[in-house]
This record gives C-alpha cells, sequence and structure tokens, in this order.
C-alpha cells in the first residue's frame, strides 16, 4: 500500500517536473503555428519597411526591434552598477544589521507590480526628464531605461549577490593575508571568482528588461520611429512588447496584423531563448572548470 | 500520459473555438428579460449609466453591459451572442453582408452624439486653429508652435492607440480632412498613448503637446482649442450647444444596432434610452443628447 502511494506520488512530481518542457514546447508550436503566416502574407521586404502603421497595412517591425533593443541595452547600462554594486555591498561590505534591512528591502522592490512604477513614471519621472534635459517631452528611451533598470535591478541583485556569497570564505581570507585591501580582495578576488554568476545575473535582467510590457507602454511614448542616432534615446520609441500588448485586443483573429503581432512575438521569444542560453552556458562553464580544480 | 493528452486537448480546444456564451433570446417577450449589451469603448460608460438607470426603474430586466471596441460588438451582433452592439462608428457593408448570411438585418438607431476636443496645455497662447493646420500638425508639416502663432516651441503629438476608434475618425475627419482619396497619414513620431489618462497627464504637464479625445473625457486642466473647417469660417468651441448646431467641425454619432426592428423587452429599452429624460445623462457624462439635435 504504501509503495503504492509512493509510486503514485513520485509519478506526480515527474510529471510536475516534465510539464514546463511541455508547456514550452506547446507555446513555441502556437506561436509558429500563428506567426509563420505573416511571412507569406507580407512580402519580407515590407516588414523592413521603416514605418509601423498596422491599420494602414504598413508592417515595418524594425522601428520595434529597434526600440526594445535600444530601451534593453540602456537599462542595463544603468542596472549594471547599481545591481552589482548592491551585491558586492551586501554580500561584502554591508554590517550584519544593515544586510539584514536591505535583503528584505530588494525583495520588496522586485514585488511592486510594474503598472505601479510605470503610474510613478507617468505621474513624476517623465515631468521631471522633460525639465531636468529639457527636451520637447518627457515620454522618452530613457525615461523607459530608467524604469526598467528599476525593475531589474532587484534581479540583478539577488543572483550577484548569491554568486558571490558562493566564493569561498578561504579565497578572501588568502587575499588579505597577502596584504590585500577589502577594496583590492573584492576588485582582485571575488568579483573575478563570482564572475561567471554575476554574468549570468545580467543575463537574466536583459531578460527581464526586453520582456517587461506595462511600465515600458507607459512611459516610452510608443511611436514606432527607427533609433538610429544618438538622440534617440531622448527621444519616443515603441517596443516590441508594447506593439503586442496594445494591437491584441482589438485585432480580427487570423487577420494579417494578428499574424505579425505573433510574428513579433516570435522574435522576442526567439531573443529571450538567445539571453537565457547565453545565461546557462556561462554558468555551465562555470561549473566544469569549478570540477577541474576540486 | 492521459493527463498531457487532456492538457493538449484543453490547450487546443481553447485556442480554436471562439468563446460564445449562451445566446439571448431576443425575441423574449416575457416581463422578465436579460439584455445583452456590448461594444464601443466610447459608448460604454453612458451605456452603463442607462443600463443601471433602466434596472433601478424596471427590476425585472437584467442588462449587461461590455466594451472591447465597436467592432467586437459588431461581430458579436452578426454571431448572435449579443442583442444590441454599441458602436462609435456605422456598421460597414461587409459587415452588413455578414448579419444577412446570418439571416437578419442589422437596425440602426442613433442613441447620442460625441464631439472630439482637441487640447493643449494651459500654458500654450495657442487658442484657435483650422482643421487644416490640426491636419498638418498631426502629418508633420508643421513642427514648431511659432508657426501657428504661438511660442518658440516643438510640437509633441499625442493620439490614442490604432485599435481606438477615436484613432480612426480623427484620421479621416482629421487628418485626411474627411477626403477619402487622401492616403496621408499620423506623423511617424506622433506618440501613441494607450489611455485617455496618458493623453491628459501629458498634455496637463507639457506646455508641447497636442492632443485630442471625446469630449466627455476633457477635464479642466487643459485647454480646448476652437476650430474652424476654413480660416474665413468663426473658430468655435467644442460644446452640446455647438455640436448640435453643427457649427463644431469634428462631432460624430454614436450607434446601437439590433437584430432586425426590435421587440419585447429590447423595443422598451431602446425607446426609453431615445426618450427625452434618458437622454439628459448623456450631458452628465459629457456627450451631446440627442434631443436637442433636432
Amino acid at each position: 500500500m504504501k509503495n503504492k502511494s509512493e509510486a503514485i506520488i513520485t509519478r506526480g512530481i515527474k510529471i510536475a517536473g516534465f510539464s514546463s518542457i511541455i508547456f514550452l514546447l506547446l507555446i513555441f508550436a502556437f506561436l509558429m503555428k500563428e506567426g509563420t503566416p505573416a511571412l507569406a502574407e507580407v512580402p519580407v521586404g515590407e516588414l523592413f519597411n521603416p514605418r509601423w502603421y498596422p491599420i494602414e497595412k504598413y508592417f515595418g517591425i524594425l522601428p520595434l526591434i529597434g526600440g526594445s533593443l535600444m530601451v534593453t541595452f540602456f537599462s542595463i547600462l544603468i542596472a549594471l552598477p547599481f545591481g552589482v554594486g548592491t551585491a558586492v555591498y551586501i554580500a561584502e561590505i554591508a554590517p550584519q544589521g544593515i544586510k539584514q534591512l536591505l535583503k528584505p528591502v530588494i525583495e520588496i522592490l522586485a514585488g511592486i507590480p510594474s503598472v505601479v512604477l510605470g503610474f510613478i513614471g507617468i505621474q513624476v519621472l517623465v515631468p521631471f526628464t522633460r525639465r531636468f534635459l529639457d527636451l520637447p517631452t518627457g515620454l522618452t528611451a530613457f525615461s523607459g531605461s530608467i524604469l526598467l533598470a528599476l525593475i531589474s535591478i532587484p534581479t540583478i541583485v539577488s543572483i550577484a549577490e548569491d554568486a558571490l556569497y558562493a566564493v569561498p570564505r578561504s579565497y578572501r581570507e588568502a587575499a588579505i593575508a597577502l596584504g590585500a585591501s577589502k577594496w583590492e580582495t573584492i576588485l582582485g578576488v571575488t568579483l573575478p571568482a563570482a564572475r561567471t554568476g554575476v554574468l549570468t545575473a545580467v543575463m537574466l535582467g536583459i531578460g527581464r528588461s526586453l520582456g517587461e510590457t506595462m511600465a515600458v507602454m507607459m512611459v516610452t511614448g510608443n511611436a514606432p520611429v527607427i533609433p538610429n542616432q544618438w538622440m534617440s534615446f531622448f527621444l519616443p520609441i515603441r517596443t516590441m512588447t508594447a506593439t503586442i500588448a496594445s494591437e491584441m485586443g482589438e485585432v480580427a483573429s487570423g487577420s494579417t496584423h494578428y499574424h505579425v503581432l505573433f510574428f513579433i512575438g516570435i522574435i522576442l521569444f526567439v531573443l529571450s531563448l538567445i539571453i537565457n542560453v547565453t545565461a546557462s552556458w556561462v554558468s555551465f562553464r562555470k561549473r566544469t572548470r569549478e570540477q577541474l580544480v576540486s | 500520459m492521459v493527463f498531457f493528452l487532456l492538457i493538449i486537448s484543453l490547450l487546443l480546444l481553447n485556442s480554436c473555438t471562439p468563446q460564445s456564451p449562451k445566446t439571448a433570446n431576443p425575441q423574449s417577450k416575457s416581463s422578465s428579460a436579460y439584455i445583452q449589451n456590448k461594444g464601443s469603448d466610447t459608448l460604454v460608460n453612458l451605456a452603463l449609466a442607462w443600463a443601471e438607470q433602466y434596472q433601478t426603474l424596471f427590476p425585472e430586466i437584467e442588462i449587461s453591459v461590455t466594451g472591447g471596441g465597436s467592432g467586437t460588438g459588431f461581430t458579436a451582433l452578426i454571431n448572435g451572442t449579443v442583442d444590441i452592439a454599441n458602436a462609435s462608428r456605422q456598421i460597414k457593408a461587409e459587415e452588413v453582408q455578414q448579419a444577412k448570411a446570418n439571416g437578419f438585418e442589422p437596425v440602426e438607431f442613433t442613441v447620442a452624439n460625441d464631439a472630439i476636443a482637441v487640447i493643449v496645455n494651459p500654458g500654450n497662447p495657442v487658442s484657435q486653429l483650422t482643421l487644416d493646420q490640426v491636419s498638418k500638425i498631426y502629418q508633420g508639416k508643421i513642427n514648431n508652435w511659432q508657426e501657428v502663432g504661438g511660442q518658440d516651441r516643438p510640437i509633441v503629438r499625442l493620439s490614442r492607440e490604432t485599435n481606438s476608434g477615436t484613432h480612426v475618425y480623427f484620421l479621416e475627419t482629421v487628418i485626411r480632412l474627411g477626403d477619402l482619396k487622401n492616403k496621408s497619414f499620423f506623423s511617424a513620431d506622433t506618440l501613441l498613448l494607450p489611455s485617455s489618462e496618458g493623453i491628459f497627464a501629458e498634455v496637463r504637464d507639457n506646455p508641447n503637446a497636442i492632443g485630442y479625445d471625446g469630449l466627455g473625457y476633457v477635464t479642466p486642466e487643459v485647454k480646448m482649442i476652437a476650430l474652424a473647417k476654413k480660416v474665413t469660417d468663426p473658430y468655435v468651441l467644442p460644446s452640446a450647444t455647438t455640436v448640435t448646431d453643427s457649427t463644431y467641425p469634428i462631432s460624430r454619432s454614436l450607434y446601437m444596432y439590433t437584430h432586425g426592428q426590435p421587440s419585447g423587452a429590447i423595443k422598451d429599452y431602446i425607446d426609453w434610452i431615445l426618450s427625452p429624460k434618458a437622454q439628459q445623462y448623456t450631458i452628465q457624462l459629457g456627450f451631446v443628447p440627442l434631443a436637442a439635435t433636432k
């Protein structure tokens, strides 16, 4: 009897474990089924049209890809020093009391719904950006990048901090025994030892930024312009996620527009797949090297 | 394994079958009735107000109101899942064809009028524009407020998203000036904001901005622009009076459509909506009542 129930439980857990693979495959199959007809319905050249205006059959996706890449890139540029800096502070420098305060605070930051951040963005960040930088409007890629940085920092901090924590104590002791200062130890020993973990953190942060929808939709202005100059960072842009979110609601199922939106979904899926594969490849390399050392 | 198959078949089922709630019987003549009402987001608040009031007057009648857009409402009417479709545009020829194929002729009722207000920041000295100037501003041919008698500031164009009926109306009536052959459209750097609130927040704060929305949404914190069809015409501010006497150039009717000539509870409801008493609610919500139009 006991053996039987145990077998059932084991089977159940196994199913749960494999279900995520099944779901991933189903999602991918669905995306392909709904997205690939776009390639047949819209001439490929038309997809590289600089104009996105779907109700008049302009399906140029370059402005959307460019917009997504631009906000993601700059958000990571902002989030990287803040995220890694915070992780180093928590793991290496902060006294016990502050550490115990900071960790839950970061977790709360991670838990703020992005729509709330977006709302604060509209009310506070956007007017401030416009006045402070004297721009035509504050609804810009810049505002979006700052909000996305806020959203991806908690991800980066918690993973990078874990990686720093995993560096053996003996490494630090050896460095200090050799006469290195605390700063020299962090920069020369601890961070390089945790390098791959920190890289994974950054990769996941990029994934978080790329996929974020609501906050970006609220503060970037959603103007489908190709960001082809440095000044574009201070002008409105439109991301892939915001396009799908705002247009999917009313689009006729099975129309060309519908298929193109799913095609954008495929691009997003592939991009985040590349990021995740890179992240796990990086951490896999770390493991093999550690095995060599031990 | 059976479990997997179940999940897969459920997912497939979900993706294939359109969600069709039980068809309400439009011919129901019994004293208690259930009326389904769906469509235009512009009209949804007004339709809700009417439904609530009607249900307090006649507790035996139950009315459900949902939004989703004019197109969504027509689709539901054609599929027979709603009794009344709300719309901010007239039914298209192909939609009438589909309805006829399903064995009925949609009947149109004009239930209220609505004006589109062009709005700017209260700090903007510009207070009147011709339709041609507004068209050129939104096409990106006029880029500085100086060109229309304002300060030396860049113009930031704001619009609703392309899925909004208001967007399409503005495109056809203002940007193309009602000319069907005119294929010009919004300048690519027009900011497409997902909500009315987004437009108002930006116009309230930004002296460079110009936006538009239904008169019912306009708050005192923004400034409405007086419009003229031609330079020689008088400039007119939108209001119930100017919409009624047709001096304000951009106003439209809002409609309800039924399955053939309505009867029973649905006829009673439509008759009540067209009565002067129900039309009073249009003023409270910022729309323009019908009765006055005649």
